[in-house]
C-alpha cells in the first residue's frame, strides 16, 4: 500500500502519525481514501472544487504532481506521497 | 530634470552600512478602496540582501561580536526559513563571520542558491516539519557542538526586535512626520512587529499596532507564522500589540498579484498579506468615516520565489 507522509499541521487528523498507509491507484483516490480514514483532512489540502490548494504541494516520490497528471497521477504500491505546505516564519 | 530619488548615502565603508533607511512608498491604487485613509509601505526589499531581515541579522551579529560570542574557529548557527539566512550570509560575509544555516529542505531554490553564493554552509531539516523542525535541529546541533557553533536563535534574541525598535520605528515616525495612526505587519519571528510597535507606542501611545497571522496552520504565506500551531518565539510580546488580523492565503496571494499589476511593486506573498491587512484596517476606518495613515512592510521582492519546481531539476543557472 502507498505511504502518505503527513506534514506537522495536518497530524492532528492522523492521531499524530507522520506517515499513514492508504490504498489507491492515483493521487485523487488516495486523497479520497485518506479523507475516509481521517475525516476533515481533505478540505485542508483541496479547495471546494476538489482541486489541490495552490499553496499545497503534493509529491509522488520526488515529483510534484502539478508537473505530472495532477490528481490523475498514478501511484504504485511502494510509492511514497508527500504533502508539503509552505514554510513559516523567519 | 528632477533627481530620481531622495538623497541617500552613496559612499559607505561596508555593505552593512546600506542596511535600513528604506523608502516609504504610497499605495495610491490600493488606498482608493478606503477613502480618507492613506496606505504607505516600507520598501524593505531595498536592503542590500533584499529583505527586512537584514536589520535583525546585523544587530544580532553585532551583538554577538561585541559579546565575544564567536571565538576564532567558531561558526554562527541559526535556523531560518530563508530571508534571515540570506541576511546572515551577507552580514557574515561582510564582517568575516562564518555562517551555518539550518533550513527546511523545501525552501525555495533561489534561497538556497543565494545563501550558497555568500559561502555559507546549509544543513537541511525535514520538509515535513517546517520551520519548527529547523529550529529543533539547530538547537540539537548547538547543544552537540558548543565549541563549533554559536547559536544566537533569532526567535529568542532581543537584538531581533531591538533592531526594529532602534531603526524601523524611528524611520517610520520621521518619514510620516509623526502622522502615522496605524502600524500593521505579519508575524514571522515577530521581531518586526514587536520591536516596531514597542517604539511607536512610546512615541505616541495612540498609534494602533496590529499583527497579522495566517488564518490556518496549513497556509501558503511563506515567512509568516501561525502561532496557535507553532513554537511561539520567546521574543513575541503580545502586550505591545493592539490587535491581530487573521489572513487567508488566498487574500495574501491575490494582493501580491495586485501590487505588481497596479502599483508596480513585485513583492513576495508575505508583503501581499501585509498590504491586504492594511487595506482591511483602512476599510474599517473609512466605513466609520475616520481618517488615518496606515504603514505596513514590504518584506522582500517577488523574484525570490521564482523557480518552479519542474524546472529546477533541469536548469543549470
Amino acid at each position: 500500500m502507498p505511504t502518505v507522509r503527513i506534514p506537522t499541521p495536518l497530524r492532528k487528523f492522523t492521531q499524530g502519525n507522520e506517515e499513514v498507509s492508504i490504498s489507491g491507484a492515483n493521487v485523487g483516490e488516495i486523497l479520497t481514501n485518506l479523507e475516509a480514514a481521517h475525516p476533515g483532512i481533505r478540505e485542508r489540502i483541496c479547495d471546494d472544487k476538489g482541486k489541490v490548494r495552490r499553496f499545497v504541494n503534493i509529491f509522488v516520490g520526488d515529483e510534484d504532481i502539478r508537473f505530472l497528471k495532477n490528481l490523475e497521477t498514478e501511484v504504485a504500491d511502494n510509492d511514497e506521497i508527500s504533502i508539503i505546505p509552505a514554510i513559516a516564519g523567519g | 530634470m528632477a533627481s530620481l530619488r531622495a538623497k541617500r548615502a552613496v559612499c559607505v565603508d561596508s555593505i552593512t552600512e546600506l542596511i535600513g533607511n528604506t523608502p516609504l512608498v504610497r499605495l495610491h491604487h490600493v488606498e482608493a478602496e478606503c477613502p480618507g485613509v492613506e496606505l504607505w509601505a516600507k520598501c524593505e526589499f531595498c536592503n542590500p540582501a533584499g529583505s527586512v531581515k537584514d536589520r535583525a541579522a546585523l544587530f544580532i551579529i553585532r551583538k554577538a561580536l561585541a559579546n565575544g560570542d564567536i571565538r576564532p574557529g567558531m561558526r554562527l548557527l541559526d535556523s531560518t526559513s530563508g530571508n534571515t539566512g540570506i541576511a546572515y550570509a551577507m552580514v557574515g560575509a561582510a564582517l568575516g563571520v562564518p555562517v551555518t544555516l539550518v533550513m527546511p529542505e523545501n525552501v525555495t531554490v533561489p534561497r538556497k542558491q543565494v545563501t550558497t553564493a555568500y559561502g555559507v554552509e546549509i544543513i537541511y531539516s525535514s520538509p515535513m516539519e517546517g520551520s519548527d523542525g529547523a529550529i529543533v535541529l539547530a538547537r540539537e546541533l548547538a547543544e552537540q557542538h558548543p565549541d563549533l557553533y554559536f547559536y544566537p536563535d533569532q526567535y529568542s534574541n532581543d537584538a531581533n526586535p531591538g533592531a526594529h525598535y532602534a531603526t524601523t520605528a524611528p524611520e517610520i515616525w520621521e518619514q510620516t512626520g509623526g502622522k502615522i495612526t496605524h502600524f500593521v505587519t505579519g508575524i514571522g519571528t515577530s521581531g518586526t512587529v514587536v520591536g516596531t510597535s514597542r517604539r511607536l507606542h512610546e512615541l505616541n501611545p495612540a498609534i494602533r499596532c496590529v499583527a497579522i497571522q495566517p488564518d490556518d496552520s496549513m497556509h501558503g504565506l511563506e515567512g509568516m507564522k501561525h502561532l496557535p500551531s507553532s513554537l511561539v518565539p520567546q521574543i513575541y510580546d503580545e502586550s505591545v500589540l493592539d490587535d491581530t488580523i487573521w489572513m487567508s492565503t488566498d487574500d495574501g496571494w491575490d494582493m501580491s498579484d495586485r501590487l505588481a499589476e497596479e502599483e508596480g511593486l513585485f513583492v513576495g506573498h508575505s508583503s501581499g498579506a501585509n498590504v491586504a491587512g492594511a487595506l482591511k484596517l483602512g476599510r474599517q476606518l473609512a466605513e466609520k468615516g475616520e481618517r488615518g495613515l496606515i504603514v505596513t512592510i514590504l518584506c522582500d521582492r517577488g523574484d525570490r520565489y521564482f523557480a518552479p519546481l519542474k524546472w529546477e531539476k533541469h536548469y543549470v543557472w
